[in-house]
């Protein structure tokens, strides 16, 4: 008895925060509780905002060559200095910032698109499924960084041709790291999905005739968004490690367009002399995807309801 | 367990073939000339030559299935010769590198002794570190050296290896001066002041790569304690009244170690592919270095069969590390 006549009090105390709660209000909540996360996201935003609003504040050419003050330490005209041309390094630590984002982002769309549809597929229709998932499992076991390796360099020059210098290998790149990342998003996703078939208002939406299209559209897709952001994160974090790796070894964007990954490479030359052109570029990558790694780990906690919970 | 073994090693076969053919294709309609270096002086009848001299005269199909034959039954052959001293291979034509003019496999045993030197002893290393950290910090959750562990291990999870082994070089050889930048492969350990050495020059390249390793091994570790240790069966030992040291030594760390083990194992093949670019970092002349200066040089076949080499190694452990779980595991049945 006394627990019924506690309970009014105790509900009345709860209903104003109670009203205002939704899911992602709650996912929101365990999101900044997490420290890490937070402190991930605005390193993380702090970056990006640095990168495409610096230069429209900065306002210095990264391809301009001013060979006569090549080589100088930090100064008030250049504040990083300038590399072995004379160009100001960071006017190119911003460019190549912008390159390595967009680079980032863009793979991780589509390595997200393909996984987040092979999945979906596999898990949906069972006649896909052995086929799809036969598929993902070849294409775990293909040795990723020499097939990425032996796919610039082969595809290279013809894509120059066609899209010019800059887009070419922009459009390479992002294709390549796309379609040998999406592996295992395509598979947290078939695995939610098979478990969101046995749901009631599954059966239920297909009651009513709803057809496959619409199914997935309206009932799947948003009920596996969790997964799919996790694996969003992560996935930037994994194309600026490949994209950087890979122009690192000299087979990436050309010299004149820097990305971070180019400006350690070409810095490495100089690395008696000026270690700092190895330490800015290095810093930058390091910094980006470690925030990114820790926002994933906070967004992982925030959608998962057994840790939400608490 | 044995069915389950052999079926596992028959489904390998067509994987293998489906990414031989991959590879094989991908080198097949990319466009690129093996004869573009050659003068323009040449006659293009003397190219053609040159070209049927390659093995490029046959069919798409054809060739591949030779370079099957060669991959599979060729060079194991004079694998065996070369142990044995035998002359079973006698005449049978091997794979050939366009670049050197001499037998892939050979070079690849030259440069494999590094590679396996760098990279198995960064990956023992790295394993030997991540496994007491990861019990550690998992018994001591949120304690400062959990905290501390776990930023770490996300420090060297994050950090690229190209950057720490750079960052290694500023410090420890450019302002320090302790060790040499640059991995010298024809050193070699005659006496002491020799074996100094070459400890000195493994230093670096071994311990860029065995924090890498170390980073993501701790973290498996650290969670799997996690998931045993509040377990009924721990709670059981305990009230038994066993020491702590056997209940956690023993009990969860057997039963922990079961999925960091596979993880070990399906690991493996990702620390060669991952010392592509340690190699060049220190300029180790092992399997990576040579597959990009094979690219570089446009040697197809040389990169075909090391490219193969990787997947090959990348299909073995992950049989291995599903028959391990199997093993380790006596409620996983695959029957």
């Amino acid at each position: 008895m006394t627990d019924i006549s506690q309970e009014p009090v105790h509900s009345s105390n709860q209903t104003a925060p109670e009203k205002s709660r939704s899911y992602w209000s709650d996912v929101w909540r365990q999101f900044r509780s997490h420290k890490g996360a937070m402190m991930g996201a605005v390193v993380f935003f702090g970056i990006l905002l640095l990168v495409i609003v610096g230069p429209l504040i900065y306002h210095v050419d990264p391809t301009y060559i001013d060979i006569r003050s090549r080589n100088q330490g930090p100064s008030l005209a250049h504040p990083f200095g300038t590399d072995q041309l004379g160009r100001d390094i960071l006017a190119r630590m911003m460019a190549g910032g912008q390159v390595s984002m967009a680079v980032g982002i863009t793979a991780m769309l589509i390595s997200l698109i393909l996984g987040t549809a092979i999945g979906v597929l596999a898990g949906y229709f069972k006649r896909l499924d052995g086929w799809l998932m036969r598929l993902t499992d070849l294409f775990l076991a293909l040795p990723l960084l020499p097939l990425l390796l032996v796919i610039i360099l082969l595809f290279r020059d013809p894509l120059n041709r066609a899209f010019g210098p800059e887009g070419g290998i922009f459009i390479l790149m992002v294709t390549a790291i796309g379609i040998t990342s999406w592996m295992q998003a395509a598979r947290i996703v078939r695995g939610d999905v098979l478990a969101l078939k046995e749901r009631e208002f599954v059966l239920a939406a297909r009651s009513i005739g709803t057809t496959p299209l619409l199914m997935i559209l309206r009932h799947v897709l948003p009920n596996v968004l969790s997964p799919i952001m996790v694996s969003a994160t992560l996935g930037v974090a994994n194309a600026i490690i490949t994209e950087s790796a890979l122009s690192f070894l000299g087979l990436g964007f050309p010299p004149d367009f820097p990305t971070w990954g180019r400006l350690l490479f070409d810095g490495v030359d100089y690395l008696q002399q000026y270690p700092e052109r190895v330490i800015f570029p290095g810093v930058a990558i390091s910094l980006t995807v470690l925030s990114v790694n820790y926002m994933g780990d906070g967004l992982r906690d925030a959608l998962d309801p057994r840790i939400r919970g608490r | 367990m044995l069915t389950f073994t052999l079926r596992r090693l028959v489904f390998a076969v067509p994987t293998l073939l489906f990414i031989a053919l991959v590879i094989f294709l991908l080198l097949e309609l990319a466009p690129g000339d093996p004869m573009a270096q050659v003068p323009l002086t040449v006659p293009p009848e003397v190219k053609e030559k040159m070209r049927l001299a390659l093995g490029l005269g046959e069919p798409m199909h054809v060739r591949f299935v030779l370079w099957l034959k060669q991959f599979f039954i060729v060079e194991p052959i004079h694998l065996v010769d070369a142990i044995f001293g035998s002359s079973l291979g006698e005449g049978m034509q091997r794979v050939i590198s366009w670049q050197t003019r001499s037998p892939v496999m050979d070079i690849v045993v030259q440069r494999m002794p590094q590679t396996l030197w760098v990279v198995g002893m960064s990956y023992v290393l790295g394993v030997l570190i991540a496994l007491p950290i990861g019990i550690y910090s998992a018994y001591r959750q949120y304690s400062w050296f959990d905290q501390i562990g776990t930023f770490v291990s996300m420090v060297g999870f994050s950090v690229p290896t190209f950057f720490t082994g750079v960052l290694l070089i500023v410090i420890f050889s450019v302002n320090l001066g302790w060790f040499p930048s640059i991995y010298d492969t024809t050193h070699k350990v005659t006496d002491l002041e020799s074996l100094l050495f070459q400890i000195k020059q493994m230093i670096m390249p071994v311990s860029v790569l065995a924090l890498y390793n170390a980073a993501q091994i701790s973290r498996f570790m650290r969670a799997s304690m996690l998931d045993n240790l509040n377990q009924d069966y721990v709670r059981t030992a305990r009230a038994k009244g066993l020491k702590e040291k056997t209940v956690v030594l023993v009990h969860v760390l057997r039963n922990s170690m079961i999925p960091v083990v596979t993880v070990i194992a399906l690991g493996v093949p990702t620390v060669f592919g991952g010392a592509i670019i340690t190699e060049q970092v220190f300029k180790v002349n092992g399997l990576g270095q040579l597959l990009i200066t094979a690219i570089q040089a446009n040697d197809l076949p040389m990169v075909q069969t090391l490219t193969f080499i990787f997947a090959v190694l990348i299909v073995v452990f992950n049989l291995i590390a599903d028959v391990l779980y199997g093993l380790l595991d006596p409620r996983i049945r695959y029957d």
